[in-house]
């Protein structure tokens, strides 16, 4: 994984990050980060998606004592792309936390890294299915949908109206191969009308973006997925993908 | 009968009890020798290990102990105290279990005895095994798995206090693997319930026999003197041959295709045919061709542990009533089941083991006194060799079986927790009672302690999870589990078998459109990392058929019939045998001494002798590197064999090491035999003007770092740690049929290593998964070994073309390609084509 070694490095050139992939959705200008985040220049608003975090906690409540690393690693890559765009707003589009409990049994010093970020920004939490009751104890505010700057953001893809829709909730990823090689990333997946976000969280996982659960959410023809990279956003088109 | 048998030491002679010997005499036989000495040395108090070849009588002789002290005992009266079970048999099949029972029952029937005998499988249904602990059988018969959920139960103290006997079955198998480490485990314990109880190990030949004598018995600070040993040898020679041929042997290739109308002809003058090969493509692949041949429609099956169970399930029972005249199988026939009438076993590819070899063709005339009848049949000409030297193996019968190794740090986790739920431990007794199992023999009360922190509360640096520990400690200093929720989930996720992600082919129909039905017949399962290669329309062949792939659906893998004749070719690593040490040690003898090829084939000695003069045969410590240009490459060979596995990671490090030295690798290639690595820039020459220096690149340090920084990155690490997630108890297994379909709601194990490897490097899980790596998927020991060995002996031949030696491998450069881990160079080329597009959405 990547991004746990490279959140630090940062490299502005002419406002945009090296690596990062400009794209339009609904007309609205969009950056696809290659840490994961999306930044919109015109609203000054940064998305991340999916950052399940207390994901090994809330695991080691039923049993398995996965790594309690999983939330200051997401966190610290958080950190990163908050620095590298200085958003005036961060969106965060549902599944924040991996259970209900999860915002509520937060550590204190993750709690803090968490109140240090958000100062100086406005922060909105978007509800997700896995934490539908909002936060506990965190700057922001707390709601199910989000209106703003021409687009919509919600946590989970309408099946009704896709026009500039921001969503997570399904974790896309994608795989390429070339020469018996093949090779898996998340990926922020759009075909121009409505944008999913990959999974921010480092434990997360991702589900292909051909899987039957995204089917009905795009245009094929004009579907890309912007696979995440190590220092880059590689752009590829729905047909060129491997199933 | 042909025996020779140990001499019975001193004078104990032992008694059968008057229904034994009326038995013996109304069949017309006399007890054996070997089968007397057992009895008397166990009657004496002595833990026993009997090594003897099929068909010895090795199965009465192990009970025979256990069957004449039930006798002596009587029949329990009605009403008396709870009595627990008297001899506990344990296999690693539960077939074999079934199969025991069967020829157990015949003997206790026909004598009369009140003895009762059960099994106790996976299969067994609920209520039974209610019964089963509430009024225990005499005699159980079961699995180490069984054992090891008996033992984490409450009851288990009551339920095994009585017990006298532990027979072990197939005990050369079950100890090298993870399994064999949990029942040494579990031996542990049931000592300590029984103290008096004594062990009976019953084995094929080993190299070692010690290593079980002293597995059978307490280790620990005051070992126990070793198991007695009652070796029975001989039986009648096998007749074993390799099949001579008029056509060419290949240079290369593991199939051995050029042969099989000569393997069908052999098929027609036998009863029964048993067809062994080495992976389950072979299997499938020979399968196939010998149907488009078989002209007289004779039945011949086929039998792979990827099959569907029906399958599997149909083909044994057509065997055991002898309706086939021959069965293609992989080495999931290989133990010690009775299979009908089989008079001949053909081995197709070479036994890669010594012992394999043997075990193999015991299946062929299940009775000792008669001749096994084998044919060997090498797919390529290193093969021949190969086979040449199993063959004089099994004359001379040496053997190559693995030692019985260190026990698993996963599998001990595994087995503090199941302590755990039986009853609260006492630390210090724990670890008394964990050493004196030899696996764990030199196990430290450090890493003891880091495990049973592991169990409790995943043994982190950062300690956040104290207060959903699995474990907790008590006032008086024992541990207890947390709450019954911990011991329902660890019987859930006992054992040592993980299988890989396996998704189920099922057979479904196209229709003209080229839209794909539902429904259509379940052939088998496949790896999940085989289909992660294929594209929707390749073609495979499985479950003896050529099948098109047409995709995934839920978790399930959709396939056609795709009415083609050539199938791209599906690669399952896993059925793969590394040549064994043994084998490979005579390969080079045969290769540096003339005198041992005079057996070879006149073709394969042509090669040898032209090698000879245009580069060298190595001596037998000598490591031979060839260098030589062919096309735009630069090629170097080195004939290590040591083995696929143990190459592979050689070729990964080496070319690390050589792309420092500026050699410009491209690619290499691994056989059991060699290694060939090719790149831009002219190896021979550098090595020639002392730019690269061949005592640096195979010094033994590419171990160190250049392991480390490689292992960051391998698959097969994250594979290894896997298992070592799932046995370790850190996360629950899978449970087919149980997983959500849908959208992604487990977590997967990749995520784990890499954030725990970035935050904790040290963490015992990944310490154990090192450990694993090492005897492994990478086999880094016996890397290790050949390094040190070739020190100061490598001898560089720099060429101006390919050497006859050379050939074989140099053969197989495109057809394999190397396991590489994912690079952005993929993604870049395929971003390019995009961008050459001009995407504009």
């Amino acid at each position: 994984m990547h991004r746990l070694g490279l959140a630090a490095r940062t490299v502005l050139t002419n406002g945009l990050a090296a690596g990062t992939e400009e794209i339009l959705v609904h007309g609205v200008a969009a950056v696809c980060d290659p840490l994961g985040g999306l930044y919109l220049p015109e609203t000054g608003m940064l998305v991340v998606s999916d950052l399940h975090l207390e994901k090994g906690a809330a695991f080691a409540r039923r049993g398995m004592m996965l790594p309690p690393y999983d939330t200051i690693a997401t966190l610290n890559i958080l950190a990163a792309v908050i620095a590298r765009y200085d958003p005036k707003v961060v969106v965060s589009l549902g599944d924040n936390f991996h259970d209900r409990r999860g915002s509520e049994h937060l550590p204190t010093d993750l709690r803090k890294m968490i109140t240090d970020m958000a100062r100086g920004r406005d922060w909105i939490w978007i509800n997700g299915n896995h934490d539908p009751d909002g936060t506990t104890d965190l700057p922001g505010l707390s709601s199910d949908e989000l209106v703003y700057g021409g687009l919509v953001f919600r946590h989970e893809p309408s099946l009704i109206s896709a026009k500039g829709e921001i969503a997570g909730h399904l974790h896309p990823a994608a795989t390429v191969r070339r020469r018996e090689k093949s090779v898996r990333r998340p990926c922020f997946a759009s075909d121009g009308h409505r944008l999913l976000m990959p999974a921010f969280g480092v434990l997360a996982g991702g589900l292909d973006l051909r899987h039957k659960a995204m089917q009905g959410l795009f245009r094929k023809e004009t579907l890309v997925a912007h696979l995440l990279g190590r220092d880059r956003i590689y752009s590829v088109r729905y047909g060129s993908l491997m199933g | 009968m042909d025996l020779v048998e140990t001499k019975p030491s001193g004078s104990q002679a032992a008694t059968l009890p008057r229904p034994f010997l009326n038995w013996f005499a109304e069949k017309g036989w006399q007890p054996r020798a070997h089968q007397l000495e057992l009895l008397a040395r166990a009657q004496a108090g002595e833990n026993m290990l009997l090594i003897a070849p099929t068909g010895a009588g090795k199965t009465l002789a192990g009970f025979l102990p256990s069957l004449t002290d039930l006798v002596a005992c009587g029949k329990i009266p009605p009403g008396s105290a709870f009595t627990g079970i008297h001899t506990l048999y344990i296999s690693p099949l539960k077939a074999l279990t079934v199969d025991i029972e069967r020829n157990l029952m015949k003997p206790v029937n026909e004598m009369g005895l009140a003895v009762t005998v059960e099994n106790r499988t996976g299969d067994t249904p609920q209520a039974k095994r209610q019964r089963q602990k509430l009024n225990p059988p005499d005699i159980l018969l079961t699995t180490p798995e069984q054992v090891a959920l008996l033992l984490a139960n409450k009851e288990a103290a009551r339920f095994f206090k009585d017990l006298k006997y532990v027979v072990l079955d197939e005990l050369h198998s079950l100890v090298t693997s993870k399994r064999g480490h949990l029942l040494s485990l579990g031996l542990a314990r049931l000592r300590k319930h029984a103290p008096n109880m004594q062990t009976i190990g019953l084995s094929a030949t080993v190299a070692d026999p010690m290593d079980l004598q002293r597995w059978l018995v307490p280790q620990g600070e005051t070992p126990a003197p070793p198991a007695g040993l009652v070796h029975v040898t001989g039986g009648a020679a096998p007749d074993i041959s390799i099949l001579g041929t008029d056509t060419r042997i290949p240079w290369s290739g593991h199939v051995s295709t050029y042969a099989i109308p000569e393997v069908y002809e052999e098929i027609r003058r036998h009863k029964t045919t048993l067809i062994f090969v080495n992976t389950r493509f072979q299997a499938e692949l020979l399968f196939q061709t010998l149907w488009t041949i078989n002209e007289d429609n004779l039945p011949i099956a086929l039998h792979h542990g990827s099959l569907d169970a029906s399958q599997r399930r149909k083909v044994e029972a057509a065997m055991a009533d002898n309706k086939l005249r021959a069965v293609v199988a992989t080495s999931t026939l290989d133990m010690g089941i009775d299979w009908g009438d089989i008079d001949l076993v053909v081995h197709v590819g070479a036994p890669k083991g010594a012992s394999r070899l043997a075990q193999r063709i015991g299946r062929a005339n299940h009775r000792m006194d008669e001749p096994s009848k084998a044919i060997l049949v090498p797919a390529n000409r290193f093969e021949v060799m190969e086979c040449q030297a199993a063959l004089d193996a099994n004359y001379l019968g040496a053997q190559d079986t693995p030692p019985v190794g260190e026990g698993a740090l996963d599998v001990l986790a595994q087995h503090v927790l199941g302590m755990a739920c039986a009853e609260p431990f006492d630390p210090v007794a724990l670890y008394d009672e964990i050493t004196s199992a030899s696996p764990y023999a030199t196990l430290s009360w450090e890493m003891f302690e880091r495990i049973v922190d592991f169990v409790a509360t995943g043994g982190y640096a950062l300690r956040s999870y104290e207060r959903y520990a699995k474990i907790r400690k008590m006032e008086d200093g024992r541990w207890r589990v947390s709450n019954p929720q911990i011991a329902q989930q660890y019987r859930m996720n006992l054992g040592t078998i993980v299988e890989a992600a396996e998704l189920n082919v099922r057979l479904v129909k196209r229709n003209a459109k080229g839209t794909i039905g539902r429904g259509g017949m379940t052939l088998g399962k496949v790896e999940e990392y085989f289909l992660e290669q294929l594209v929707q329309g390749d073609t495979f062949l499985f479950a003896g058929k050529v099948l098109r792939f047409e995709g995934i659906r839920e978790n399930e893998c959709l396939v056609s019939n795709a009415f083609s004749l050539d199938p791209k070719i599906p690669a399952y690593a896993g059925g793969k045998f590394p040549l064994t040490t043994y084998l490979a040690d005579q390969v080079r003898a045969m290769l540096a001494e003339p005198e041992r090829r005079t057996a070879l084939p006149d073709q394969v000695r042509d090669w040898l002798s032209i090698q000879l003069e245009r580069s060298m045969l190595p001596r037998q410590d000598e490591l031979l590197i060839e260098t030589f240009p062919r096309g735009k490459r630069f090629f170097m060979i080195a004939y290590c064999f040591e083995g696929r596995l143990a190459h592979q990671t050689l070729g990964m490090l080496l070319t690390r090491r050589l792309e420092r030295a500026g050699a410009r690798p491209l690619g290499f290639v691994a056989t059991d035999y060699s290694l060939a690595i090719w790149g831009l820039n002219d190896m021979g020459a550098m090595i020639a003007d002392g730019s690269l220096s061949l005592s640096d690149l195979f010094d033994e340090d590419m171990l160190g770092d250049d392991l480390e920084a490689w292992l960051d990155e391998s698959y097969m690490l994250k594979r290894t740690f896997r298992n070592c997630a799932v046995i370790s108890g850190l996360i629950e297994r899978r449970h087919p049929g149980k997983e959500k379909t849908g959208r992604q709601v487990t977590v997967s194990t990749d995520l784990i290593y890499d954030v725990l490897r970035s935050h904790e490097p040290d963490h015992v899980l990944l310490e154990a998964t090192r450990r694993d790596a090492a005897t492994g998927l990478l086999d880094i020991g016996r890397l290790g070994d050949m390094l040190g060995r070739i020190k100061g002996h490598i001898t560089h031949r720099n060429l101006d073309r390919v050497s006859p030696l050379a050939v074989p491998i140099m053969l197989e450069i495109g057809k394999e390609s190397v396991p590489g881990e994912a690079h952005d160079a993929v993604l870049q080329e395929a971003a390019d084509e995009l961008i050459a597009e001009a995407m504009a959405p």
